[in-house]
């Protein structure tokens, strides 16, 4: 199939202009063309996991055209085994996030036109392999987003202490987080257009593959402070996207605002581009100042600040949505500390715990969903009992709770320990420090989402939810394709670990063959 | 044989996902099912136990087999399963105790609305605590490891309506993990020096030498805080007393016979690894939870909590027995200790059944209303006492000269023996005050005691079986042959160290005879004590109680450890959690408010500005231009002679000008 990667990434375009075509009143139209175009998308996705050709680390799929040629810029897609994953992730929780969404009433063309272009950018991000192509993706995420919760999103409201919050400040707080973000990787992107020559014509180039091969650096580049610095500007860009402490707090605001389907979206997806983008541009085009000492310990430090920060903050919310939205912050410290130890296990562990924290946190999203559907509030301790009334729910939130806190046998847990080793396995004496001190971590989780368990659904039955309908089908239709895979996972993750393994051990060896040379008097 | 050991992993497997699924549906609720999947993985494991005693090979290794799972490139990570000796025993007695809890749990349940999910977890745990004692790497170990703390999780919190069980559960969940850490702490330095997680493989890695003597010892100590907390070790130990909100069969199965003494098997299967510091570490926390859980139980009144604080006791005495180096000892006690309790447990749950509560002071006089209960409870009385020729006293008995082997050999450390065998003198004291208040002297509440009845077949049959283990099937001699102590020599080690000699000579011999008097008269005395308290009232308990009032404080409140952990850890990371997201909300989105807030600001400002003064020049431009204008337009008279007398005076301002 040629051109699969243009196919997949602007499907959802293509069911943007079809839905323009329908009449405002057809909601169900709207939905059923949303569903049919993420749905093929996900055939597409099936089709690029069973062609793809795993023991190669080359690029797949490609596909290269002049855009524009007077600044060399191309459109050039293709995709490794890093981004095999995340595009297979993306069409995954795309498409079940439509019937996520089957519930929202107002302008619902509007939701899904905007929802199909949010995941036309986001395939876009995983499948470009132009620096300048890239960011366009990157930025045409914001828009859609900026919408989705600034107007599908809870409504405005004023706080106790006089903050308004809601949709819309989340909305802003995420866009121009996020726009600070990309300037500094506009800059080293611009950095690397004017300082790396295309091997072939000489010339200016965009192009990540000839980025990424140190040999076409010249200019200031060859300076290591340089370096250095443009190291920085882009990990600034990524670290928002991920979240890194200190730079999360548009995650809370933005997760616990958004709708469900967004939610689910904005944890399951975006937060990996943070990650990813370090592993697909700043690791290789960069590995010397990767590799330098501060960087690469201020890396698993913050890994590890993420762990425990995001996991205590997790442990005193009130509001259930909020929690989860701080355990992602704690669950992607531990890619961070994963890709910090430069080892291959680390590394696998760090893209498979991107993968599996993708499909954990979306069925907390979906589940948090539920019961908001149906109590109109998510405050933890206004519930209790609810095994009783809803067994199959309680199912549901155990199997994602206990999957989130890493249970051997679901998903998480195999990424998680590896992540761990990995990074102990670095030898050295510090980063070792760090990955034991960030294992307490996975004490705190326990604790934070059984004492959730217990205040929401054991003890005697909130009198109030007595008549609490159980979970719907189409909401089970949502959630059990996710936790089979977290099982399946869980049990096998051979699967998931073969896809990736190739292209992630050649980045290790890459990453590990840069010397990082003696600057600033820092060593 | 293989294919016999995998079978026996999955039927439990196949029981919990048929009875998860449908078992509301099924007949009966499935409770046949399960059961019945039990008692053929029960049959399969005797084969095994059978051809390991015909074999009669010391740690032979009977089948084994390795697959991969998932492999990184360079790394390869297998599942693999080991059969040998000790394998072989375990394998026997977790189905055995499982199989015949099963079966009691038919009587013991009947009528509760969540009949199938019980037997379900209960299939769970059979899965994963076989798993645990079949698997042949430390990745391994450690996921099953877990899944038996989910199991006990859900187990414990079986009646979750009480807050008192769910409450128990989650803390045996996370009491667990904190141990757990610990030993994933001890794989990531192993698998990090060695580069497999099998046994074998580390084992080999460690004889070479291929670990530091510090690393070495911390791992082992490392590795070891998981068996402190699967195993109710002091300090973790809190955890095990609670979960007794389980239903009764369960506390049998899995917190007094089976998964508690996961941390004894797990440090029985890694024994080459720990070096002598982490061995003497080891002693000394068994010691420690030995005596002092020992100690609680004396004052407990609820007859669940007595067992509970038992099993922590003689799960103290297990690790003595690894830690002095009596390997076969603590193994030993293990499955000794595992019939009795079990028979222990199962019979409280009678009496419980029977007289509907668990505070011992609404019993007595039980003997005549329920004798299989009565007969078969008193037979593993005697064998947890110690009292020979009862397989309690050949465990006991071995754990105690190994501890006082110990001393023998390493001075200053006969202390460990001295507290031990006085220990065991409490332990017969405790168990007798129960059994006395139990079951003779007069019913405390008549009415109980009137309703009152022996339990159904399917509970008492349970009872006569494992009395029957408990009188003493397991013979010291060919035990220590089959499952005898292993040393690094096996794996390649250069010079194996002899740290604690061979075990036959002279030594070794007086150490047993000594231990072996001494066990015995201080299990009489404490028998002899108890009788005289509680059964001839010569002194009245009530009297030295309050006499002795501050010490019965500090037991019956069992040394405060719950307090104690409430005032410091749990209310330390609440108090931290709450301040960090407190912190989150106000210093750290503050600061971004805040530059968001400054920017707005800024923008009202230079808007202002733009609007006052840019604006206000061009506006002021703009209203000179008019003010000139207004004034200007005056001179616009349209009278001809005006302008002709402006021209003229113009033309005279402009002469004179040119004139200077």
């Amino acid at each position: 199939m040629d051109n699969v990667l243009s196919w997949i990434t602007f499907l959802p375009v293509v069911g943007i202009l079809a839905i323009l075509f329908v009449p405002k009143d057809n909601k169900n139209t709207v939905r059923i063309i949303a569903a049919v175009f993420t749905g093929l998308q996900l055939v597409l996705a099936v089709w690029i996991y069973r062609n793809f050709d795993s023991s190669t680390s080359a690029i797949q799929f490609s596909e290269q055209y002049k855009w524009i040629p007077s600044f060399n810029i191309d459109y050039f897609m293709g995709i490794d085994g890093l981004s095999v994953p995340m595009v297979l992730l993306t069409a995954f929780l795309s498409f079940i996030c439509i019937f996520a969404s089957w519930g929202i009433e107002k302008s619902v063309k509007g939701y899904f036109a905007m929802f199909l272009l949010l995941d036309a950018g986001m395939m876009g991000v995983f499948c470009s392999l132009d620096f300048f192509l890239f960011y366009i993706f990157w930025e045409v995420m914001l828009l859609p987003m900026y919408f989705l919760i600034g107007i599908w999103g809870s409504p405005s409201r004023t706080e106790e202490d006089g903050m308004v919050r809601g949709g819309p400040y989340a909305a802003i707080k995420f866009f121009l987080y996020t726009l600070f973000g990309s300037i500094f990787m506009l800059i080293a992107m611009l950095v690397f257009y004017f300082n790396v020559s295309d091997p072939v014509t000489g010339g200016h180039t965009f192009n990540m593959l000839h980025l990424m091969d140190q040999a076409n650096h010249g200019g200031v580049l060859k300076d290591f402070d340089v370096r250095l610095l443009i190291y920085a500007a882009l990990f600034l860009g990524f670290a928002i996207k991920v979240p890194v402490f200190p730079f999360h707090t548009w995650l809370p605001d933005a997760h616990v605002e958004a709708p469900t389907a967004v939610s689910v979206i904005l944890a399951g997806v975006l937060l990996k581009m943070g990650t990813y983008g370090m592993l697909r541009i700043s690791f290789p085009m960069l590995p010397d100042a990767m590799k330098w000492k501060y960087f690469a310990y201020g890396l698993a430090i913050l890994g590890m600040i993420n762990i425990l920060y995001g996991a205590l903050c997790a442990m005193a919310q009130k509001d259930l949505k909020k929690l989860v939205a701080y355990s992602s912050i704690s669950h992607m410290g531990i890619v961070l500390l994963g890709m910090s130890g430069l080892t291959s296990l680390g590394m696998n562990g760090a893209v498979m715990q991107m993968f599996n924290h993708g499909t954990g946190t979306a069925m907390l999203f979906l589940l948090v969903g539920v019961i908001y559907d149906r109590a109109h509030h998510r405050q933890i301790d206004g519930f209790g009992g609810l095994a009783v009334r809803m067994p199959i729910f309680a199912a549901m939130m155990s199997l994602a709770f206990f999957a989130g806190l890493g249970l051997p046998g679901l998903s998480s847990f195999i990424s998680e320990a590896f992540s761990f080793l990995g990074a102990f396995g670095s030898e050295t004496f510090d980063l070792r420090l760090i990955t034991v001190v960030s294992t307490i971590g996975i004490i705190i989780t326990a604790g934070y989402f059984l004492w959730t368990f217990q205040r929401m659904f054991l003890g005697e039955l909130n009198p109030k939810y007595a008549e609490l309908p159980e979970i719907n089908g189409r909401e089970l239709f949502t959630l059990v394709p996710i936790g089979i895979l977290v099982i399946v996972l869980g049990v096998y993750p051979a699967p998931l670990l073969d896809l990736i393994k190739t292209s992630l051990n050649e980045l290790v060896e890459v990453v590990k063959a840069a010397e990082a040379p003696t600057m600033l008097g820092l060593h | 044989m293989i294919t016999n050991a995998i079978l026996i992993l999955l039927l439990p497997l196949a029981a919990f996902v048929v009875q998860i699924s449908f078992g509301k549906r099924l007949p009966r609720k499935g409770d046949w099912l399960s059961t019945g999947a039990m008692f053929i993985a029960l049959f399969m494991a005797l084969s095994i136990l059978v051809d390991a005693i015909s074999t009669y090979e010391s740690n032979k290794v009977l089948a084994a087999q390795t697959w991969e799972w998932f492999s990184f490139g360079s790394v390869h990570v297998t599942f693999g399963i080991v059969i040998d000796n000790l394998t072989a025993f375990m394998l026997f007695v977790v189905t055995l105790i499982s199989a015949l809890v099963h079966l009691y749990s038919i009587g013991y349940m009947h009528g509760d609305p969540r009949y199938s999910r019980y037997f379900a977890y209960l299939g769970l745990f059979s899965f994963s605590m076989l798993g645990l004692v079949l698997v042949d790497n430390f990745l391994g170990i450690y996921v099953f490891w877990e899944l038996v703390g989910l199991s006990s999780y859900l187990l414990i919190g079986f009646w979750f309506e009480k807050d008192s069980a769910s409450n128990a559960g989650k803390k045996a969940f996370i009491t667990n993990r904190i141990g757990d850490v610990g030993m994933f702490a001890a794989i990531m330095i192993l698998f990090s020096t060695f580069g497999t997680f099998d046994f074998d493989g580390v084992f080999a890695g460690v004889a070479a030498g291929g670990l530091s003597d510090g690393w070495l010892t911390a791992a082992g100590i490392l590795l070891f805080f998981g068996a402190i907390g699967k195993s109710a070790q002091f300090p973790l130990h809190v955890w095990l007393p609670d979960a007794m909100e389980g239903p009764t069969p369960v506390s049998a199965l899995i917190h007094a016979a089976t998964m508690v003494a996961a941390g004894v098997y797990m440090v029985g299967r890694t024994f080459v690894l720990y070096s002598a510091d982490a061995l003497f570490f080891i002693a000394v926390i068994g010691t420690i939870t030995a005596f002092m859980a020992a100690t609680i139980a004396i004052v407990q009144k609820d007859i669940k909590r007595v067992l509970a604080y038992s099993t922590i006791s003689q799960l103290g005495y297990m690790m003595v027995g690894l830690g002095t180096g009596g390997y076969t000892a603590g193994l030993m006690h293990l499955t000794t200790h595992a019939m009795f309790k079990a028979l222990l447990f199962l019979g409280s749950g009678s009496v419980i059944h029977a007289v509907h509560s668990q505070e011992m002071d609404d019993m007595g006089g039980l003997r005549k209303k329920m004798p299989i209960t009565f007969w078969t409870f008193l037979i593993a009385t005697l064998a947890l006492s110690g009292v020979p020729p009862l397989s309690g006293f050949f465990s006991k008995d071995a754990i105690l000269a190994s501890a006082l082997e110990y001393g023998m050999r390493h001075s200053g450390q006969m202390w460990i023996f001295v507290i031990m065998l006085l220990s065991a003198g409490i332990t017969a004291f405790y168990m007798f005050r129960l059994v006395y208040m139990t079951f003779f002297g007069e019913p405390a509440d008549k009415k109980k005691y009137d309703h009152a009845h022996e339990s159904p077949l399917t509970m008492t049959l349970p009872l006569m079986i494992l009395a029957v283990f408990s009188i003493g099937t397991f013979s010291w001699g060919w035990f220590e042959h089959l499952i005898s102590k292993p040393s690094l020599a096996a794996y390649g080690a250069v010079a194996a160290v002899a740290e604690h000699g061979g075990g036959h000579d002279d030594v070794a011999h007086t150490a047993h005879t000594i231990a072996m008097i001494s066990s015995i008269v201080v299990a009489l005395s404490g028998i002899l004590l108890a009788t005289t308290v509680y059964y001839w009232k010569k002194i009245s308990a009530e009297t030295w109680g309050s006499r002795l009032k501050p010490l019965y404080n500090l037991l019956w409140n069992k040394y405060y450890f719950d307090e104690l952990y409430a005032a410091t850890i749990i209310s330390g990371t609440l108090w931290k959690s709450r301040f960090l997201a407190m912190f989150d909300l106000r210093v750290i989105d503050g600061v971004v408010n805040g530059v968001g807030r400054l920017t707005a600001g800024l923008s009202n400002v230079s808007g202002k500005v733009d609007l006052r003064v840019v604006d206000g020049l061009v506006n002021l431009v703009g209203r000179i231009v008019a003010y000139a204008g207004a004034r200007l337009r005056t001179l616009q008279t349209g009278n001809v002679q005006s302008y002709l007398l402006m021209a003229l005076f113009a033309v005279i301002i402009l002469f004179v000008i040119q004139q200077f």
